[in-house]
């Protein structure tokens, strides 16, 4: 018999039962529809992460403090050493040596409540150079920023993210008002522009302050945590790092770069690590979603056994009149390809749907990709011939004359 | 045509064993009209089924048209039974989601012939069914359907037509025109053989062969099959 009428044959079958056909072709739907959604959150996930990572500066480079090491050989976690000073700061600005640095700022910061009038919230205070806004790409929404100056005369003027200006003054204007900062006042004297990004990656729910009067005031401690750079271009990034390491392993008398005691990251670094914490996630939430797409698999290889000992007679009856066994296993074969390519193209546009949604409702972008759509058709028609195929083997081996008398 | 030699076929049912046919030795020229009888257990749908070659025998031989059919594989005796055999069951067996016409031409179908749609039609004429195509099975009255069922059991133009109690749920008009067309189809020169337990309808065959308790216990040619029925 040729395929097409192979094909008429199992929609017929498969029409002659519609609410047997639906309930499988929803079990398909289902875990088609939740790989594609997932896998597409997932996408848009990474794609807001990116963009948020983008707006922490162009050709920023990070230098962070190494891990802290006893005598034992015992590391304490990244970042937990000491060993950058102002001084280091000061010198990569400085030095003859790096030539290929625009501006540098040292960090140093800790969360604290911070309270005007009644309202309060708790936010990062960051102390930083003034040549914070350009190190990091960032403007004024308004006012201006603190200057050397004020850093020297340790200043109590803090510029505030735009989230927190709104936390703390809704709608009224912040310049000139003075907020507690763990009860210490100081004159917000600016807003930093908004730059979006959501939830645990906002870059808006931040204060910053001149660096000395931060770390004298406030933590207590000389330390910096970080000392961000930003190279004089984009294709300068790697002699800038290698520049840096060198000025900075002098200045620690350290002579094997591999005991270096901080780490240079770049901007990309950032990137690639932050996509791939992404990427294991969706991974992990599409390979769940797989498991329910496996409970609908096992749905239609249960529905195809179920039919083939309720039409035993009538594989008898095809046997019979001359059906070959390949005749009777592409039949069913059919059957529960159409069942599973039904349900997988209606899954896909189901997936897309509540990814619609659920972009909407996490205001991450919503990208349309085929990679989803394509594996899930792909998957969706594997799932047909593997779960389809026992049942079918099953019908084309039956012998004629047993089918026949199958009541 | 049909050469078979002492054959036996047994069912396990449990623990016992219950042996059907306990060594049939039969042959059957080319053009007869047979008429298989006997009590019911006697084995005669057994051996109605051995020799349509949807059962195969526990021992013993089945040449059919030169084939020894027991050497057979699955696929070559849906095969034999596809080009060489056209059956009538009891119960008719139709599909009943298909057309009439669709049930008819499904033969065909697994013959691959592009044109079996034009030869259902043409069948279905024949048995006077050409105003009910696209009719289901459980549209028409029972006569009817039992013509769908010769119908179909014709479309592929087989050598031997096989019936097993072909008028039996039928009332005795719509036998006896059953049966009139039997007889026209072996005056066109195929071969008939039909399981009835009603010796009014075997009396429409020429040679009718009485089975008891799985083996033959006479053999009587009534007509020489050569002579046109009703003259």
């Amino acid at each position: 018999m040729d395929n097409k009428e192979t094909l008429m044959t199992a929609f017929e079958a498969l029409l002659g039962n519609k609410l047997r056909t639906g309930l499988a072709i929803l079990g398909i739907v289902i875990g088609i529809g939740a790989v594609v959604a997932l896998i597409t959150l997932g996408q848009g996930a990474t794609q807001s992460v990116q963009n948020s990572i983008s707006t922490l500066g162009a050709n920023l480079l990070t230098v962070s403090p190494g891990a802290a090491s006893q005598g034992g050989g015992i590391r304490g976690s990244a970042g937990s050493g000491t060993s950058l000073t102002l001084a280091d700061a000061q010198a990569i600005t400085s030095s003859p040596t790096v030539t290929t640095v625009k501006a540098v700022s040292a960090e140093a910061s800790r969360n604290y409540q911070v309270t005007y009038k009644k309202e309060n919230t708790n936010s990062s205070v960051t102390g930083a150079f003034a040549t914070y806004l350009s190190v990091h790409d960032d403007t004024l929404a308004q006012g201006t920023f603190f200057t050397e100056k004020d850093m020297n005369s340790l200043a109590k003027k803090a510029v505030l993210g735009a989230t927190v200006a709104t936390d703390l003054f809704g709608t009224a204007n912040p310049i000139g008002q003075t907020v507690q900062i763990n009860h210490i006042p100081f004159k917000v004297v600016g807003v930093l522009t908004s730059k979006g990004g959501t939830g645990f990656f906002s870059q808006d729910d931040i204060i910053l302050a001149p660096l000395l009067t931060v770390q004298k005031l406030l933590l207590g401690s000389s330390n910096i945590q970080s000392i961000s750079v930003q190279a004089t271009s984009s294709d300068v990034m790697t002699t800038a790092s290698e520049q840096i390491t060198t000025l900075l392993l002098n200045r620690h008398h350290i002579k094997d770069p591999a005991k270096a005691d901080f780490n240079i990251r770049s901007q990309a670094d950032i990137l690639s690590t932050a996509t791939s914490a992404t990427s294991t996630l969706t991974g992990l939430l599409a390979g769940i979603a797989a498991i329910s797409l496996l409970v609908g698999g096992i749905g239609i290889m249960n529905i195809m056994l179920v039919t083939i000992t309720e039409r035993t007679r009538e594989i008898g009856i095809r046997k019979a009149i001359g059906a070959k066994k390949k005749d009777i296993l592409t039949q069913f074969l059919f059957e529960s390809i159409v069942l599973t390519l039904t349900g997988g193209i209606l899954g896909i546009l189901f997936g897309f749907a509540l990814s619609f949604l659920g972009s909407k409702l996490l205001s991450i972008p919503f990208t349309i990709t085929f990679f989803a759509p394509f594996i899930a058709f792909t998957v969706s028609s594997a799932i047909g011939i593997i779960f389809g195929y026992y049942p079918a083997r099953k019908a084309a081996t039956m012998q004629p004359i047993q089918a026949l008398r199958y009541e | 045509m049909i050469t078979l030699t002492d054959i036996t076929k047994s069912y396990k049912m449990g623990p016992n064993t219950f042996q059907a046919l306990k060594g049939i030795t039969l042959t059957i020229e080319e053009g007869e009209f047979v008429a298989i009888m006997g009590p019911s257990g006697s084995g005669k749908s057994t051996l109605m089924h051995i020799i349509g070659a949807l059962d195969i025998p526990t021992t013993g031989k089945y040449v059919l048209d030169g084939e020894p059919v027991e050497k057979l594989t699955d696929d070559e005796l849906a095969d034999i039974r596809n080009r060489k055999i056209g059956f009538v069951f009891q119960s008719f067996n139709l599909l009943p989601r298909m057309s009439i016409l669709k049930n008819v031409a499904l033969p065909l179908a697994y013959a691959d012939d592009p044109d079996r749609i034009e030869k259902a039609k043409k069948v279905l004429e024949q048995v006077g069914l050409g105003s009910k195509l696209q009719n289901k099975s459980n549209e028409i009255s029972g006569g009817q359907v039992q013509r769908v069922a010769v119908a179909r059991a014709l479309v592929t133009n087989p050598r031997l037509l096989l019936a097993d109690e072909p008028t039996g749920n039928l009332d005795t008009k719509t036998g006896d025109e059953i049966m009139h067309f039997f007889a026209e189809l072996n005056n066109k020169g195929n071969t008939i053989i039909m399981v009835t337990h009603e010796p009014e309808i075997a009396a429409h065959a020429k040679r009718v062969i009485t089975l008891r308790d799985g083996l033959i216990h006479s053999d009587v040619r009534q007509k020489p099959h050569h002579e046109p029925y009703g003259q």
